[in-house]
């Protein structure tokens, strides 16, 4: 009865001081964004910028077509994994068996390749399947049962370990055969025209998705990205796309007359749509916002009536499953799967592009692309260290630096955040 | 009292375990009056409030909403009789913006995607007919707001769900005096817009300055309820800290022993 009532004569509660909407007002604000602590991915991008034109200059084989191919295909596994994580760390919990989560995925698939001959789809929905049991389980012990997900991830880790070994008979090397298997991430290339159709659509759907909110915006009367952003995101898009198309549809072959390698490897296809799709169910549901939510202030989404329970569990079914893609990748990307697919430092890496990229240990923040830009780093410092020849030692401790570098700007842009009470 | 409360209990009894917290406590809530609930610490008003809000299931007693008996189990139910809380922890997320946390958890959409901009014009709409003007865009994270402009929010909040029952709880508690005037200020025009609100302060400034009624609990009683231009600043605080003020309030001696329900 005495709603309030909606008239459209009232002026906007930001009538009169709206902010300018031009180019240079959208930069300085992002520019008080930054100095105010919330540098998103920036610290990621400019990391990336600094360590491809180190290892670019000091190894100049690193900016050949090969070696560009070769970082998807070496980074797409953790990619996939740091993905999901970023669900997990949304809420500020962790996921310490991820890892190897993902090598017992990868390891139902293989087995049911090779030793119950199942065709390939079955086995990836076997391998999917798993990661979400394994999800479903992890999320109830943590909401349902209150355990602290540190300690049941960490035996997860080490139980999931077990299972591995069990799985591939105490360490024999199951070897993975099936061509669509191999096609996602060891031989499979898109042909270069689709690469570019692809490109293309995607570049104008872009536009277009950008385009029409605006015009929304602008017809209801609400303040409106600059079309000049607009236009800037759309051709950077543009240019990243078009050359990392052009360089990856270069020959890679030493010998292209026996066979011809080019083309984008379609691991990276098969990341973007997971990672666009994650976006949206992330940035545009409204189960995406109660993520967020329950990852800032748990006490009030639960009295908002948002199920808390239901999204702590969901979030490790979507970290569980995501270590099951990206144990698929693995295993397409070895031919095989041994006791250590999904160990050593699969986990360590994925957490660390994830954290990298700019999501926050401490959750409610974070993107699906934070990982992706992390893990691209994370591929980048471990494939130049490669070129470079340096040992083992020196690139782990590097990648612990960077991590650690990683976290305290994490950390330290929380206190100036918390200072300019930005967040 | 000539119009129908649009909410009132009566006979509410609370206990947690063997504690007795309300003693049949008679409550109503006038529209386009600022009820104010006082009392000491531990009198029971936040049992109170919560008891109303569907927080607490109540021991016994009645509730309507103008006139008519209904019953409340849960925060759901309140919600759809119109009654909203607005607690003094806020319960706001500081990582979502003010069109965020204004529409959690009942989210305009399309299909599967979010409304954004019905939402956006929606709150811009309810913070302008509350004629706040102290946040630059509807966009800011709420981390970035000062305490007045998160109660601000928090209010509007409550409001947006086309709520007639708005309830307060110390909501200049923890605000400066420019902010609590600000908060007040939205207090009252909250009731000129025909809400019935419950005002819970401790600092009788506040209570004098926008309340219509004062109601007084003295140790999980209902001491007075009265009109705020029939009392004294001083009648309010006797009636808070010794339940009784000259002939209001409570019964000298005995009746603290009578502990039956009102039926």
């Amino acid at each position: 009865m005495s709603n309030i009532v909606v008239t459209s004569e009232q002026p906007p509660v930001d009538a009169g001081q709206r902010p300018p909407a031009g180019l240079a007002a959208y930069a300085r604000n992002y520019g008080a964004r930054v100095r105010g602590g919330d540098m998103g991915a920036l610290p990621a991008l400019l990391g990336l910028v600094v360590l491809c034109v180190g290892f670019g200059i000091a190894r100049p084989v690193f900016f050949s077509a090969t070696n560009f191919a070769n970082l998807f295909t070496q980074g797409a596994a953790v990619v996939a994994i740091a993905m999901g994580l970023v669900f997990v760390l949304l809420l500020g919990e962790i996921d310490l068996s991820a890892g190897f989560a993902s090598g017992v995925c990868g390891a139902v698939l293989a087995v049911l390749l090779t030793e119950h001959h199942l065709p390939w789809y079955v086995a990836v929905l076997a391998a999917l399947v798993t990661g979400v049991v394994i999800g479903t389980i992890i999320g109830l012990l943590v909401a349902k049962v209150g355990i602290p997900s540190f300690v049941v991830t960490l035996a997860g880790f080490l139980a999931f370990q077990g299972v591995l070994l069990l799985l591939v008979n105490n360490g024999t090397n199951i070897s993975v055969t099936d061509p669509t298997i191999k096609a996602i991430d060891s031989d499979g290339q898109l042909p270069p025209a689709v690469s570019w159709v692809l490109l293309i659509l995607t570049v104008v759907a872009f536009a277009a998705v950008r385009l029409t909110r605006r015009a929304g915006r602008i017809k209801r009367g609400l303040v409106a990205e600059p079309l000049s952003v607009i236009i800037l995101r759309v051709g950077a898009l543009a240019v990243i796309g078009g050359v990392a198309v052009y360089v990856l549809n270069l020959e890679r072959s030493r010998n292209p007359a026996v066979v011809s390698l080019r083309g984008v490897p379609l691991v990276v296809l098969i990341l973007a749509v997971i990672a666009v799709l994650w976006t949206f169910v992330l940035s545009r549901t409204a189960y995406g916002r109660h993520i967020y939510a329950v990852g800032g202030n748990r006490e009030a989404a639960r009295r908002a009536g948002i199920n808390v329970d239901r999204i702590r569990i969901s979030v490790f079914v979507i970290g569980s499953t995501m270590a099951a893609v990206g144990g698929i990748i693995a295993v397409s990307r070895a031919n095989s799967v041994d006791p250590n697919t999904g160990g050593s430092n699969v986990l360590l890496y994925a957490v660390g592009a994830a954290v990298i990229g700019g999501t926050s240990l401490f959750g409610g923040k974070g993107r699906v692309i934070d990982a992706v830009l992390g893990g691209a780093l994370m591929a980048v410092i471990e494939n130049g260290m490669g070129l470079m020849g340096v040992s083992a030692g020196i690139k782990y401790a590097f990648t612990g630096a960077v991590l650690l570098l990683a976290a305290g700007v994490d950390a330290l842009s929380r206190r100036r955040a918390a200072a300019a009470g930005l967040r | 009292m000539a119009a129908t409360p649009l909410l009132e209990v009566r006979g509410i009894n609370k206990s947690f375990g063997p504690v007795q917290v309300l003693r049949d406590v008679d409550f109503a809530i006038y529209p386009g009056e600022v009820t104010a609930l006082v009392g000491d610490n531990g009198a029971g008003k936040s049992t109170l409030v919560k008891c109303i809000g569907g927080i607490h299931p109540i021991d016994s007693g009645e509730y309507y909403v103008e006139g008519q008996p209904v019953t409340v189990h849960s925060p759901r139910d309140a919600a759809q009789l119109g009654v909203e809380i607005v607690y003094q922890d806020l319960a706001l997320c500081d990582n979502l913006d003010i069109v965020q946390n204004m529409f959690l958890g009942r989210e305009r959409r399309n299909g599967l995607v979010l409304d954004e901009i019905t939402m956006e014009q929606l709150a811009t709409n309810t913070l302008a007919s509350l004629s706040v003007r102290t946040v630059k865009s509807v966009r800011q994270l709420v981390a970035s707001l000062s305490g007045g402009q998160r109660q601000t929010v928090a209010i509007a909040k409550a409001v947006l769900w086309n709520s007639r029952v708005v309830i307060l709880d110390e909501p200049t508690a923890a605000l400066g005096v420019a902010q609590t005037a600000q908060v007040l200020e939205l207090v009252r025009r909250l009731a000129d817009t025909g809400h019935a609100v419950v005002l819970i302060s401790h600092n009788m400034n506040d209570v004098f300055a926008v309340s219509d009624r004062i109601a007084a609990l003295y140790l999980g009683r209902m001491a007075a309820q009265v009109k705020a231009t029939d009392v004294t600043h001083a009648q309010v605080v006797e009636l808070i800290t010794a339940g009784r003020s000259g002939d209001l309030g409570l019964a000298p001696t005995g009746a603290e022993t009578v502990n039956g329900v009102q039926s």
